[in-house]
């Protein structure tokens, strides 16, 4: 699930300033779950803007998709065409593929804060940095690079005591204690001592990532 | 092992010298006087003195540059501390490299405390490396004379490379595996966190011996009871002993400037000779890394009587 939480009012204010009419979409799924951007957040939002001309608001299935973009908003073609700003409640990507398709003036109304699990609604736990290499397995499915604020590779650092991590007053586990601990739970102890190679960073943050199916074309 | 001996440290460990070494600390200047001072201080009492990178996350001068600049004004020999957490991998060769063009010896791989905690904290954490990635592409460097992708260096360094170990560390065993990989990688030595409590130290050494790597021992003389109090309550782990404690608390109410001093002196020599004398007689550590920051003035009456 991508965690988003609502960008300041006043913030959201300031970057809507210049515009009367305010078209607003929402997100049926992640944002939907984090409560940001659903049914009820984008109601919401629609009677906050009370200085504005709201032309019409939807919640998109999923924003992200171009494809289901395009369809949940197609009945909206009139009230889109008539804003002069879109306030997208979406992630980051969703804001994106709104600004893909629609040439209007787009403000994104969250904050994208990351990849994470729900354990209830109101406890967002980042797992996952989408790093592009995974080595859940390696490291008994607990992932140091999203959880260790220095993303060791070999064993914790010397801020680790008691379990826990120097970074946040000793409150937050170390990821490596955990990793630790899972290891020899499962055996696999050796999977710990093996040396874990520097990454290889020319697939992960530089360049832009793209994964395209492309078809085998027709014999 | 690397091939030959490149440092007067290193000559001394491998001669199975008990060997003191001691801590600059350069801080935000461009004036290194106090440092050099403090460096012709300490230079008849301890083989090679630490200089420090950005400690806590602190911004202040270059290692390398204080590194080079010591060796240059005072002669002696020089720990260059270098961690990851402000460089990736491009600039850490760049500045190994450079270290090794300046006559630097002997490198401290760490990784570093996290940016969050020190006077900076908006700097972005780098951490491209950890403190075994370090190691390992230090010592490629120096023994294959080639970079971390195998492109050959035209004229590789020469000097040895040690890794931090923290026998405070709680769960140990974590700490004990990774300490074996930062062998494997090619550690040389180590110089430990502080540790006060003689049994930790006995304990840790036992763990460690079979790598057969030398090992100093972290000792930090607690200059006054402020300095003892912050360091039993905020670094994790570590415990002023209560006695030790106990003797700093009464001193620090002796009215009398010099009388005061002197008592701190007397408690630090009191508990810290018998202290290094028995890491020295018992057990398997190769010296103590004098962690002296701001009271050197220990360290003379400290090693003439442990030798």
């Amino acid at each position: 699930m991508i965690i988003t939480e609502q960008k300041p009012f006043e913030e959201i204010q300031r970057m809507l300033k210049p515009f009367e009419k305010v078209f607003i979409i929402g997100c049926g799924t992640c944002g939907t779950v984090c409560q940001t951007a659903g049914e009820d957040q984008v109601k919401e939002m629609a009677e906050k803007l009370k200085d504005k001309v709201v032309t019409g608001t939807v919640v998109v299935e999923s924003p992200c998709d171009a494809r289901v973009l395009r369809r949940d908003t197609r009945k909206f073609k009139k009230e889109i065409e008539e804003a002069d700003a879109l306030l997208c409640l979406a992630c980051g990507a969703g804001v994106q593929d709104i600004v893909d398709h629609m040439d209007k003036v787009a403000v994104p109304g969250l904050d994208t804060k990351f990849l994470g699990k729900i354990e209830r609604i109101g406890m967002f736990y980042e797992r996952c940095r989408a790093c592009g290499e995974c080595v859940l397995f390696d490291t008994g499915g607990i992932c140091p690079i999203v959880r260790c604020p220095k993303s060791m590779l070999n064993g914790p650092c010397g801020g680790m005591f008691d379990g826990k991590c120097e970074v946040g007053h000793y409150e937050r586990d170390c990821a490596w204690a955990l990793i630790y601990d899972r290891l020899k739970h499962l055996g696999m102890m050796d999977l710990f001592k093996e040396y874990k190679a520097p990454r290889d960073n020319s697939k992960l943050q530089a360049q832009l990532r793209e994964i395209v199916w492309v078809k085998e074309a027709k014999a | 092992m690397a091939q030959g001996i490149f440092s007067n440290f290193m000559a001394n460990l491998k001669a199975g010298k008990f060997t003191f070494t001691g801590e600059l600390e350069p801080e935000k200047t461009t004036d290194l006087a106090g440092t050099l001072k403090t460096a012709t201080f300490l230079k008849d009492y301890v083989v090679a003195c630490n200089v420090t990178d950005n400690p806590q996350s602190f911004g202040y001068i270059s290692s390398l540059a204080a590194s080079y600049i010591v060796q240059r004004e005072t002669g002696m020999e020089t720990i260059y501390q270098l961690t990851c957490r402000d460089r990736n991998r491009l600039a850490l060769l760049a500045d190994l490299l450079g270290a090794g063009a300046l006559g630097i010896k002997n490198v401290l791989a760490l990784t570093g405390d996290h940016t969050t905690l020190g006077d900076t904290p908006q700097s972005k954490p780098v951490f491209d490396l950890d403190s075994t990635q370090l190691i390992r592409m230090t010592r490629k460097m120096v023994d294959e004379g080639t970079d971390l992708n195998g492109k050959a260096i035209e004229h590789p360094p020469k000097f040895h490379v040690g890794g931090g170990a923290n026998p405070n560390a709680k769960p140990l065993e974590p700490e004990l595996m990774k300490i074996g990989k930062k062998v494997a990688a090619g550690a040389e030595f180590f110089q430990t966190q502080v540790v006060f409590d003689i049994e930790t130290v006995k304990r840790f050494l036992d763990e460690v011996r079979g790598f057969n790597v030398p090992t100093l021992i972290g000792t930090f003389p607690l200059k006054s009871y402020g300095v003892a109090d912050y360091f039993d309550k905020t670094v994790p782990g570590v415990k002023v002993p209560g006695e030790l404690l106990k003797a700093l608390a009464e001193a620090k109410d002796i009215q009398d400037k010099q009388k005061r001093r002197d008592r701190y002196n007397e408690i630090n020599l009191d508990y810290f000779v018998g202290f290094v004398k028995e890491i020295k007689k018992t057990t398997s550590a190769a010296g103590c890394h004098i962690m002296s920051v701001g009271y050197e003035e220990i360290v003379p009456s400290l090693v003439e009587a442990v030798k």
